[in-house]
Formats: C-alpha cells, structure tokens, sequence
C-alpha cells in the first residue's frame, strides 16, 4: 500500500473464495449422526461435495462490512435518481418486519393462525384501493413489472370473457419505462410506441390514429417519466374507453400525486403501485419490492386468486383453491412478499390522510425548487412546473464543451453525491432525470446545486477532469465490453483468479 | 410528516425561488374535474402508538407451535451474523447497481452469490435472483420455449402446485400450452414421475416438446429419477429443466450432475425468514450455451481503468430498459437483499455446515416417519425422500385442525393445495429440518396416535350405530 491511494480504494477486498482456508468456521448447527442418509441409494447423492468457502465468522463480517463500503446508499447520501424515488427507509418499519410474529409465520400456516398477518394485507389492500381510488387490490405481485404483467394479463381475460379475441395491441408512449413494452409482449401483445407532443404529453393526434378495435389496453405513466402530469389525460381516458380499450396507470411516480391525484376515480381501469418507491420500503441494492395491483369494477372477477378476505364475523381467510374460476390464477407462489408489505403498511399508517399528501406536497416542492435553481446552470427543457422529479439535459454544454451526460454524472460521484438517471427518458437528448424526494433538506439541495454548478465550469476550464471522472471512487470506470464479449460470471475454484486479487 | 426535514420556513423559501404563491399551484396540471376527493385513511400515528399497533398485530399470529410444516417453505437455522450485516444500509437502501463506481458492494455480492449457486447446482450460469421459485420456473420454462423456438413444455405433477399454477399463468398470456406428465400410481415408483407416460408424450413428433420440467425432491418429498428424464428430454431435442432444493444440493446429485440444461427453485430455505410466503428468492440456472437467452440481471468480473478488478452489469442487451418489447423478460427490480442472504448464509455455514443441515434434516425426517409409522401413520409412497414425505392419516384435514389445539402443526393436510387428486386425500405431508427436536417428534406422534386411537374407537362406535340403524 502506498500513501498517495485514498483510504477509499483500500476498502477492495478478495472475494470470499479467496478468504478461504480448509478447516476456517463452524460452529453453527450440530453434527448429524454418521448414517444419517444411509437410507438414500448413492447413486442420488452427490459425489463430491460443493466447493463453498471456509471462512471464519469475524473474517465473515469484515467481509461484507467493507463491502458496504463500497456502495453509495439512500442512508449515505443524496440519492436523486429519476423515477425511482430513492427516499429515506424508516428504521421501524425494518424493525416491524423482523417481529417473530410476522417473520416466523408459514405461509401454509392455516388462517386460524394468521390472523394478524391476514388482518395487515386486508388493511393495506384497503388503504391501496383509497389512494388509487380503485375497487381492490392485490398484494401478490413481487415487483412493479409483474404488477404490470398481472395487470395486462387481467386485461386480456377480460377482453376475451367478452368474446372480444381481436384486440392484440397495447398502445404505450415512447417515453414509457422498458417494462412496459416488454410486458405488453410477455403478455402476448404487440407494442405500439405513441410519440410525445413537444409539451412532453402524448401526442393526441398520433394517439387517436393508433387508438382503435384492435387496441386492448393503453399504458400511460402518470406523471410521465418527463415529470409532468398528463395535462389532457381526460381527451385520452375518453378516447381509451370509447375505443372499447382499458385504460393503465403505471403507477411509478404516483409518490407526486397522492391525495391531489386518485387514478381509479379518474377513469384508470387498472393500475400498478411501487412499495419500494412510493411506500419507501428499501430498494435493497435492486430488490425485493412489492407490485400491488388496483382495479376498477370491470377487471374485479380477474384478481389473481388467492384474496385476502374479511368473513362478516371480522376473521379473515384466504380464498380457497378454485373458489373463484375467473381469477388469471396465480402469477407466484403463496400470497406475496409479506415482509414488504408489512413495511409498506407501517409506513402508510406513520404518515396517515395528512402525512401522504404532505408528502407528496413537500416531494414536489423540492423537485421544483431544485428545477428552478438548476434552470441556469444546465439545460432545462420543459419550463412548467413539474411534478416529483424533472428532466435536465447537457446539450448546450455538450456544444460548447464536449461534456456529455455521462461525464457529469460520473464527476457527481466526485462530489459526494449519486447520479441522477441519465440517458432516460430516450425522448429527450442527454438526460438527466432528477428526482429530490421529500425527505432531503434544503441545505442538501443546495448543496446538489452547487455542485453541477462546479462542474458545468470545470467542463470549460478543465474537461479532461470529467472525461476521466470520477477520480475518488473505489474503482474509475470500468472495461465493459470486456465484461461483455468474454464473460466471466463465476468464480472457479479450481483455475483460480483470472485477474489478481488486490491483497 | 414522520420523515420530513422541511420545516413551514423552508417551504416558503422554496416556493419564493420558484416564484409561486403556494404549493397548489404546482399541480395546476391536473384538470380540476380529476381532483382528488379528500384520502379517506386514518390519522397519522407517533412511532410509540404505531410500535404498539405492529407488536399487536404480530402478536395475533401463532407461531408458537411444534411445526412440521414445508412444502415449499422450510424452518431453518440462520446464524445470528447473517441478519446483523443485512441491516447495514449502505447494502439494503442502495438502489439496483447501475454506477459501478460506487456500487462494487453490491455487485461484487452477487457475483459471489451468483459463483456460490454455480457451485450447487453444478451449473455455470446463474441470473442475480428472481421473485421466487414459482416465477423462475416459469421463466425457466418460457427460457426453453425461446431456446427451442417450440411452444410446448411438459411439467410434472410432482412439481410444487403454485409453481404449476403460476406457470400456467405465464403461458396463458405467451398462447403457449403446458401440459402435466402424471405421477405413477401404484408399485414402488408410487408419487414419482411416470416415465412411460413422459416418453409417449414426447413422441408426439407433430407437437415437439421445448422443455421438461421435474423437481427434485418433488413436492410430495420423493426422490425423481432425474438422470432418466434427462435422457428421454434430450433424445426428443427437449431442454430438460430441474426444479431444486437449495440446502438439498449440499448432498443430492445435482442438476449438472444428471444432465439438466436448466435448474429454478426456492432459495427461500437458505437463511431467510419464512415471512408469511416472501420476500424469497428465485433461482434461475443454466449451461453456459444457454447464457444468451437467460432473463434477470447477471454480473461478470472486469477491470477498471487502472486495472483493478471489479465487477459490473453485463450481457445487459437481454434486459428490458435496453431491448424494450424484445427483451428475454421484463423484470427489472428483482431479490437482490435476499440473494445478499443466501450468500452470507452460504459462507457462515460453509461446505460441512450446509451438508450437517441437509444431513441433519435427513436423520430426524428418518425418526419421524418411525414415530409416525408406529402410531398408525405410515408413509403413503415407498420411493427414497430427503427429509419431506407424505403419511396416511384418515380424515386427515379433521385431524390436522384437533392436532392444532394440541399445540402441533402436523405439515400440510394435501387436500387443501390438490384437492383434485384423489389419493391425496388422506394424507398429511410432515417435513423435519435441523431444527426439528427429537422431543417435538415425540410429541407429535403421541398426539396423532391419541387421535388415530380416538377416531377408531369414534369410528367403531359409528359402525356399530349404523349395524343396529340396517338391522331395524
């Protein structure tokens, strides 16, 4: 080790296989007796047994402990990454979830049992259907696109229990997340893309042409991935069902709207919501999350089975197999990431009626108060107010000085704080989506600020610093079309490293 | 608000720089006749009332009885370690690694979880995690579909029921057809797959086969004579696709081992807590050939541009944010902590840990089916198990829900989950883990046999009832 490293670089370590020593750890469960799987025929057991690392418990926590380090976290720093609202996880909601009595529970466990739990989905599924203003929810959906995928699969059942077979197209805007196309189609759909109005909106003429007896569902995500709220969206929901199509809300940035904004009562038919970005449960370096689902009247015999229901004595049950033949069935196994959504309900029951639409009061203040600040620093190329997040774009600067997207994104590693999105939406040239979230202070907004406007001067006096940024980070940037044409996605035990392990 | 930092002074010094009256004037956009009637919700609670409304809650659920309850989701050990380094934030509130640079925590993670899951099912490729085990089953399946460029997959019966289902709900939307190969009935293959039927199936040369799907052990806890299906799989140009068990890897033969293109399933049993059904884990595997075609995220090792190792996203053309409506699938936010916990369990047990779990359940799973057989109970197929079988118990729904007031949760009474399946109806399937105690069993088996004794002699009385009701 020399002096001129940075303390941060130190912090890379050998992978587990490297720790390892024959004969390190132990200790945890006790020896079974010598014949234990004597009565199972050798030719069904393994030969040699799986080369895992031996590593001792404080090597263990070392370990992961300088692994962390590594990473930038919401409970490290501002983290304004567009469309995925990266707000603070409160602690009592990791400590509710941890309670024996939710964790330890079965999920074969009989309802008798389970009561508590059942009764939590049937009071969150109930608080779901008040913010979206839909009729009910389900809990079941793992994540944001499967809620997408049970939706449209919903959709489609519809359709087709109306002896309606010819609608094969789902209409989604071009600014649209790449879930939604690549649901469309896992559904059995074809996409066709809907160009953006130059106001960032749908482009209402180019819609009404698609829009028609072969359309089965438009996707719209409101507000749009631009960070604006769909300002005709009553021409469009008008347009959807005079069309004999259903209308979807990908609620991925419904954290702008809750308690202004009810999509269901609006006229949405279904829609998908984000535990882990509207309900704050953590995003846990890229999961797990939730995907609740709300419908409207017309999609409520689809719901995938089982329900959660409440019997007129005030126990509730789960719906038995087979008691509702017009569920799509099941889109996985048991009833949903309960642990999540044991989060997400201590969260809407921390923050109440006021609470939600505080927040998403205060997460639109700051996304335009850091819009307004930002608008002479970098381009800003939609000037109506936003709603939880907003688009930049480094065009003018790319002009004048050669620094793309990129390169301001990286040098804000160098400055402390995580990138915004970049490159997304692909409507707009050199993105930069940014979304503040309501739990940052204005002392770290300001601070943001100051920093694009360090680096929009550096990009003229010294560009070299932001094509080679970011400098203070445990790696630079990295060889990925290596990584790409010669892929190397496992460690292998026996031919040992191919690149040397920094100790 | 519970979380806020703004106070009334620094809401008004931000609507001052953005030159607006008040905050309503920001959502000018929404047409008026959209407005959103008042949340109908509950008052926002204080952090004291809220703690005592969740411990109210958790405390309604039962989770204190001797339970033999898996099928699909197992009891397990994890050590103290694992769930104490789970709760660093920089891993569980950092977002999906897109800037390496400052996310080589995670990604260096999962390319260990990824190395760790290669190293039990004997398969080079392993995806970052998806939702569970019924969803990477069906993924796995529709990976055979794409691979195959076939629309047929064969699944067993003996594969988990909401896997079936959840399969069947994937294909439903994709018009592709699944069609279930049946168990065998009767004879010392009782319970396990009918290879007989299986190889009828796939001689059907008009309606080629993409993939076969069998778990091992299956859902009734029977050993699969996986290495025959394998063989019948390839010779019909099938890919064969196992359904695993984790911590069974540590000793089982593995799907690399019998000749699987493909391995899904649970990691659920690998350190995580049983949480009412998830957040699990979703294991997707495959040979490396098939690397191209595999959805979910994947993580390889490169370097910097000083030359460091490090790792990042790759292979990143099959995802939905790049190929949109062409993509392999269209997960985006997948298990990510859960596969953190996998791994973490993984390396605090290690290589003899792991086997001691899986050994260890074995043994007391032996000692139950002797306690249980000597009661009356006996095990319904004859086939070799790992630590999961199914018992005879007459009415057994009836007596599961009486063992239950004992203080016994005596597994899962199978005509709740297949009530479609006749010689299931009077069976009870029990697992034993490392956890199980040798006095649980005990209890269990002096329970059961107090009710098998009581039903008989209600069943006597019944009997003897209904002679003197035929003889009037």
């Amino acid at each position: 080790m020399t002096p001129s490293e940075s303390p941060a670089r130190d912090r890379l370590g050998p992978t587990l296989f490297e720790r390892s020593r024959p004969g390190r750890g132990g200790g945890k469960v006790p020896h079974p007796p010598k014949d234990a799987l004597s009565r199972i025929p050798a030719d069904l057991l393994r030969a040699e047994g799986p080369h895992l690392p031996e590593v001792s418990e404080p090597e263990l926590t070392r370990h992961y402990v300088n692994l962390s380090k590594l990473n930038y976290s919401v409970d490290s720093g501002f983290y304004p990454l567009g469309s995925c609202t990266m707000k603070y996880n409160p602690k009592i909601d990791e400590w509710a979830a941890r309670l024996a009595g939710f964790s330890e529970l079965h999920p074969f466990a009989p309802d008798d049992l389970a009561q508590g739990t059942l009764q939590l989905l049937w009071e969150l599924e109930t608080a779901l259907a008040e913010i979206g203003g839909m009729k009910a929810v389900t809990l079941q959906p793992a994540a944001g696109a499967q809620g997408e995928l049970t939706g449209i699969l919903m959709v489609r059942a519809y359709h087709r229990g109306r002896g309606d077979m010819v609608r094969s197209e789902v209409l989604v805007p071009d600014s649209a997340h790449g879930t939604n196309p690549a649901t469309a189609s896992m559904a059995g759909f074809r996409t066709i893309s809907i160009p953006s109005a130059p106001d960032g909106g749908v482009d209402v003429e180019a819609f009404r042409s698609a829009l028609g007896p072969r359309t089965a569902a438009v996707m719209i995500t409101n507000p749009s991935t631009l960070g604006l709220f769909e300002s005709r969206l009553c021409e469009l929901l008008d347009a959807i069902h005079e069309a004999g199509a259903l209308a979807y809300m990908d609620g991925a940035n419904l954290n702008a709207i809750m308690g202004r904004f009810k999509p269901g009562d609006a006229g949405f038919d279904v829609m998908h919501f984000n535990t882990h970005k509207t309900f704050s449960t953590p995003h846990g370096g890229g999961g797990p999350g939730a995907g609740p689902v709300g419908v409207g009247e017309k999609l409520l015999p689809f719901l995938p089975t089982p329900r959660v229901l409440r019997e007129p004595d005030g126990r509730f049950r789960l719906e038995a197999v087979g008691e509702r033949s017009t569920s799509i069935g099941r889109v996985r196994a048991f009833t949903g990431n309960t642990g999540i959504l044991v989060r997400a309900y201590a969260y809407i029951r921390a923050h109440g009626d006021s609470g939600l639409r505080e927040v998403s009061d205060d997460a639109v203040l700051a996304a335009n108060y850091l819009k307004s600040r930002l608008a002479g620093v970098v381009d800003v190329p939609f000037s109506r107010p936003c709603m939880h997040e907003f688009v930049a774009s480094s065009v003018s600067l790319k002009a004048e000085t050669g620094i793309r997207t990129l390169d301001v994104a990286k040098r804000l590693i160098d400055y402390g704080f995580h990138p915004p999105t970049i490159y997304f939406p692909l409507t707009v040239e050199e993105a930069l989506l940014i979304e503040p979230t309501e739990t940052e202070s204005l002392e770290t907004l300001d601070a943001f600020v100051e920093a694009m406007a360090r680096i929009v001067e550096e990009a003229h006096s010294s560009p070299d610093l932001l094509h080679s940024a970011p400098h203070y980070s445990p790696v630079r940037r990295l060889d990925e079309t290596t990584a790409a044409r010669q892929p190397n996605l496992r460690w292998r035990a026996m031919t040992g490293s191919q690149t040397p392990c920094p100790e | 608000m519970a979380y806020g930092p703004h106070t009334n002074e620094d809401r008004a010094r931000m609507l001052a720089a953005i030159g607006v009256e008040s905050v309503d004037d920001l959502f000018a956009d929404i047409p008026p006749s959209l407005r959103a009637s008042k949340l109908e919700l509950a008052s926002p609670e204080s952090e004291a009332e809220l703690t005592v409304r969740l411990r109210g809650l958790a405390s309604r659920n039962r989770v204190d009885l001797a339970s033999f309850l898996g099928a699909g989701a197992y009891r397990h050990f994890t050590p103290a370690v694992v769930d104490q380094l789970l709760l660093r934030g920089e891993f569980y509130t950092a977002y999906t690694p897109y800037q390496p640079e400052i996310s080589q925590g995670t990604l260096q993670t999962i390319y260990e979880y990824q190395s760790l899951m290669a190293e039990l099912t004997g398969l080079d490729v392993v995806s970052a995690s998806h939702y569970d085990g019924a969803a990477a089953t069906a993924e796995a399946a529709l990976m055979s579909c794409r691979a195959t460029r076939r629309e047929r997959v064969l699944v067993d019966r003996g594969v988990h029921p909401h896997y079936r289902e959840t399969l069947c709900t994937y294909f439903g939307g994709a018009s592709l057809v699944a069609e279930e190969i049946p168990l065998v009935a009767e004879g010392p293959a009782a319970g396990t797959t009918d290879l007989a039927v299986l190889e009828r199936m796939l001689a059907d040369a008009d309606r080629p086969v993409a993939g076969v799907v069998v778990a091992n052990p299956s859902f009734l806890g029977l050993l699969e004579p996986m290495a025959e299906v394998g063989r019948l799989a390839h010779a019909a140009g099938a890919l064969f696709v196992a359904v695993v068990e984790p911590v069974s890897l540590a000793v089982l033969a593995t799907p690399g081992d019998y000749g699987a293109d493909i391995a899904s399933g649970e990691g659920q049993s690998l350190g995580l807590p049983l949480s009412y059904g998830g957040p699990y884990l979703g294991i997707l595997a495959c040979r490396e050939a098939l690397v191209r075609g595999i959805p979910g995220r994947l993580v390889g090792m490169t370097t910097d541009v000083d030359g460091r190792r490090a790792f990042v996203m790759t292979l990143r053309a099959r995802e939905q944010d790049i190929r949109r409506d062409k993509a392999s699938s269209n997960i985006c936010t997948n298990q990510a902590l859960c596969a953190l916990a996998a791994a973490m369990y993984l390396a605090a047990l290690g290589p003899h840990g792991l086997r001691d779990v899986a050994a260890l359940g074995a043994a007391r799973a032996g000692e139950l089916e002797s306690a249980l057989a000597a009661v009356g109970a006996p095990r319904l197929h004859p086939g070799p198990y790992l630590n999961e079988f199914a018992v005879r118990v007459p009415a057994a729904p009836a007596v599961h829900a009486r063992l239950i007031e004992r203080g016994i949760l005596a597994g899962l009474p199978l005509a709740r989950v297949l009530p479609d399946e006749p010689s299931l109806a009077d069976a009870l399937l029990v697992c034993a883990t490392e956890v199980t105690t040798p006095d649980e069993i005990a209890a269990f088996a002096a329970a059961l046999g107090d009710e098998l004794a009581g039903a008989a002699g209600r069943g006597a009385a019944g009997r003897e009832a209904a002679g003197r009701e035929a003889a009037r």
